[in-house]
């Protein structure tokens, strides 16, 4: 009760509202993966494990899942290649337009992405005439995600004490044996970050998969599509529960990595 | 090998560096002889910092050619020059622990694991960090940092150790401590150091030679004593140690004095440089601890100077006093240190030891003290 009083005031009551707000919704999904009843609705009718056997014989479901992960990783693969190059090139050089330059990379992140969507897909197939695959989906996440790898690396790469490069070329290295040698395991941890953050913004993203997709859904797509037939529904809830189990995991070991990268710098580098 | 110049480790030969308008280094021209301590001495933004990350290939010369050993650098990388840098940040890898940052630079060398063990120990011995091998980093102190810097330089067996104010992160105490580690080191070693510093004290107890630098310009190069007693300009002067400038018109010169008038009718003396001529401007610079001062006006000895002045303030400092003397409306003071070398009265005002405010005072010095300066 003591512990009560001292907390209960309006800061806090307004600080709990927000979090059950947040969260709430997020956990009703695997509370409902569970629910033997074909609608989200309370009461709650009996325990199933019925949706998660579904979900392993629904290869249309299965394969949208495997089209997002295979356009996640190679996206995010890509994009922190481009990023780390991008994020270098405006930390370490004085370039000329640096500004511009930096301007023009981040810009996707404040274009609306159904004007790159429509533009990209005109592009596409009015004047290039390429067919939409996977492939245009991948491209068109790796315009959107570059800022961000971009923007992650550099501030992991701003903090760095150039002298530590110089002094790697001073005890024999050459410039790219010494990129491999300081630079990267410092910049490790950055690297991981951005790597995840492209993972999930393209594993999530619908509006520009939708125009790009053609033929093979991704998981977003196929997700949407789902909710017009109810039956198909809980199906979609024990995936999300899988998915939400997953990010969890992996956001505990990225910050696992995170702490074990900072412990092991010292303050000039973080 | 066989080069012109067999003996000097280090040849700089007009070594300029623009950014821009601005000359950061204005063509460089002196050798460092092997196995020598060198100082590059002067204020921040001096150029001497530049000058010694032109020497291992940190930064490329606008113009002029920098030899180490005989053989000329051009342009070639740090990591094809036969130096290692001491790095003012120490620039301590910090994913690596102690001994793996001390074995970095051998990895880069045709020797086994074996060798680069034994190396590493006797590294660690020498600069007393034995049993810390294994630490990261993050847990030495600045001290331990600072050997961990040095130890990764000279297990590589440079032929020219280059130190960016090595000691200026450390506190007093152990930057003294650290002073006489390093000069100690460079003498069992032999190594050429070539030191960068602003703190005139570190180079003066350290170096065997040193050039003063400001704006760019090599000012002088000497050892400690020539540049304390024979400062070639007023800045050289004003920047190592005290000094007083009496300035003043050159009235003559005779028998390798020369007699300069510095206001009021006094006529001081000082060796002439050479370059004295009558008439010229001039100034005569004096250290305060040559200057002697009386309380009352006595006969002016042959072979010594002496000017009327009248006490401002003085202060008392235990091992000795400061004056501060006027001796000319208009004229900065003069100041003059005494060493305190008989027991002053409690009150402090017996005979010269501080002479209170307003009194009259004789200021002599031996003629052979003060140094001309040509304006």
């Amino acid at each position: 009760m003591q512990f009560l009083r001292r907390h209960l005031n309006p800061l806090s009551f307004f600080a709990v509202s927000y979090l059950l707000f947040l969260y709430v919704p997020v956990l009703l999904l695997p509370l409902f993966s569970f629910n033997d009843d074909i609608y989200v609705r309370l009461p709650l009718t009996g325990f199933t494990l019925q949706w998660y056997k579904n979900l392993m014989n629904n290869t249309s479901l299965l394969s949208a899942l495997w089209s997002s992960v295979q356009v996640g990783i190679g996206v995010s693969l890509v994009s922190t290649l481009l990023g780390l190059m991008a994020a270098r090139a405006m930390t370490r050089y004085r370039l000329p337009g640096r500004r511009g330059i930096y301007g023009l990379i981040l810009l996707p992140l404040v274009i609306p992405y159904m004007v790159i969507g429509v533009s990209t897909l005109v592009i596409l197939r009015r004047m290039l005439d390429v067919d939409l695959t996977l492939w245009t989906v991948g491209a068109s996440h790796v315009l959107i995600t570059v800022p961000l790898s971009m923007l992650v690396l550099m501030a992991r790469m701003e903090g760095f004490d150039r002298s530590l490069e110089e002094a790697s070329r001073d005890l024999g290295d050459s410039a790219w044996k010494s990129f491999r040698r300081v630079t990267l395991p410092l910049v490790m941890p950055g690297i991981v970050s951005s790597f995840l953050l492209c993972f999930i913004t393209s594993f999530d993203e619908y509006l520009l998969a939708f125009f790009l997709a053609g033929s093979d859904a991704t998981l977003p797509i196929f997700i949407f599509s789902s909710l017009r037939f109810p039956n198909k529904i809980p199906d979609v809830l024990a995936l999300g529960s899988l998915i939400l189990m997953v990010s969890i995991v992996l956001v505990v070991f990225a910050e696992w990595l995170r702490r074990r990268g900072v412990s092991g710098s010292d303050s000039s580098v973080i | 090998m066989a080069a012109a110049n067999t003996n000097s480790m280090i040849s700089l030969r007009a070594v300029t560096k623009r950014f821009g308008n601005f000359t950061a280094v204005d063509a460089a021209t002196f050798d460092i002889a092997a196995g020598e301590f060198f100082s590059l001495l002067g204020p921040s933004g001096c150029g001497k910092t530049t000058l010694l990350r032109m020497i291992g290939g940190f930064e490329r010369q606008s113009t002029g050619e920098i030899l180490i050993d005989g053989e000329p650098m051009g342009t070639r990388a740090p990591n094809q020059r036969p130096t290692n840098m001491v790095f003012q940040s120490y620039a301590i890898f910090p994913h690596l622990d102690v001994a793996e940052n001390i074995a970095y630079g051998l990895a880069n060398r045709p020797v086994d694991k074996a060798t680069i063990a034994r190396k590493v120990a006797a590294a660690l011995e020498m600069m007393r960090l034995d049993g810390l091998g294994n630490r990261r980093t993050n847990q030495l102190s600045g001290g331990q940092r600072q050997r961990v810097a040095l130890a990764r330089a000279i297990v590589c067996e440079p032929k020219v150790l280059l130190l960016d104010e090595p000691l200026g992160a450390l506190d007093k105490k152990l930057r003294e401590e650290m002073q006489i580690e390093l000069r100690q080191l460079q003498k069992s070693l032999g190594i050429t150091f070539i030191f960068v510093t602003h703190d005139q004290e570190e180079a003066l107890s350290l170096s065997d030679r040193i050039a003063v630098m400001a704006r760019g310009k090599v000012l002088q190069i000497d050892t400690a004593t020539a540049l304390y007693e024979h400062p070639n300009c007023r800045e050289v002067a004003g920047f190592i140690g005290n000094m007083n400038f009496l300035e003043g018109r050159i009235a003559g010169v005779e028998g390798g004095l020369a007699a300069i008038e510095i206001g009021d009718g006094q006529v001081v003396k000082v060796p002439a440089n050479g370059q004295a001529a009558a008439g010229g401007n001039a100034i005569l610079a004096i250290r305060p601890e040559k200057i002697d001062a009386h309380g009352s006006a006595t006969a002016p000895q042959p072979g010594t100077n002496a000017i009327r002045a009248r006490a401002r303030a003085s202060s008392y400092l235990g091992d000795r006093s400061l004056i501060l003397a006027d001796w000319r409306n208009g004229a900065a003071p003069v100041s003059v240190s005494l060493q305190n070398r008989k027991s002053l009265s409690g009150d402090g005002s017996s005979g010269i030891g501080i002479p209170g405010p307003d009194s009259e005072l004789w200021l002599t010095w031996p003629v052979e003290a003060g140094v001309l300066l040509t304006s």
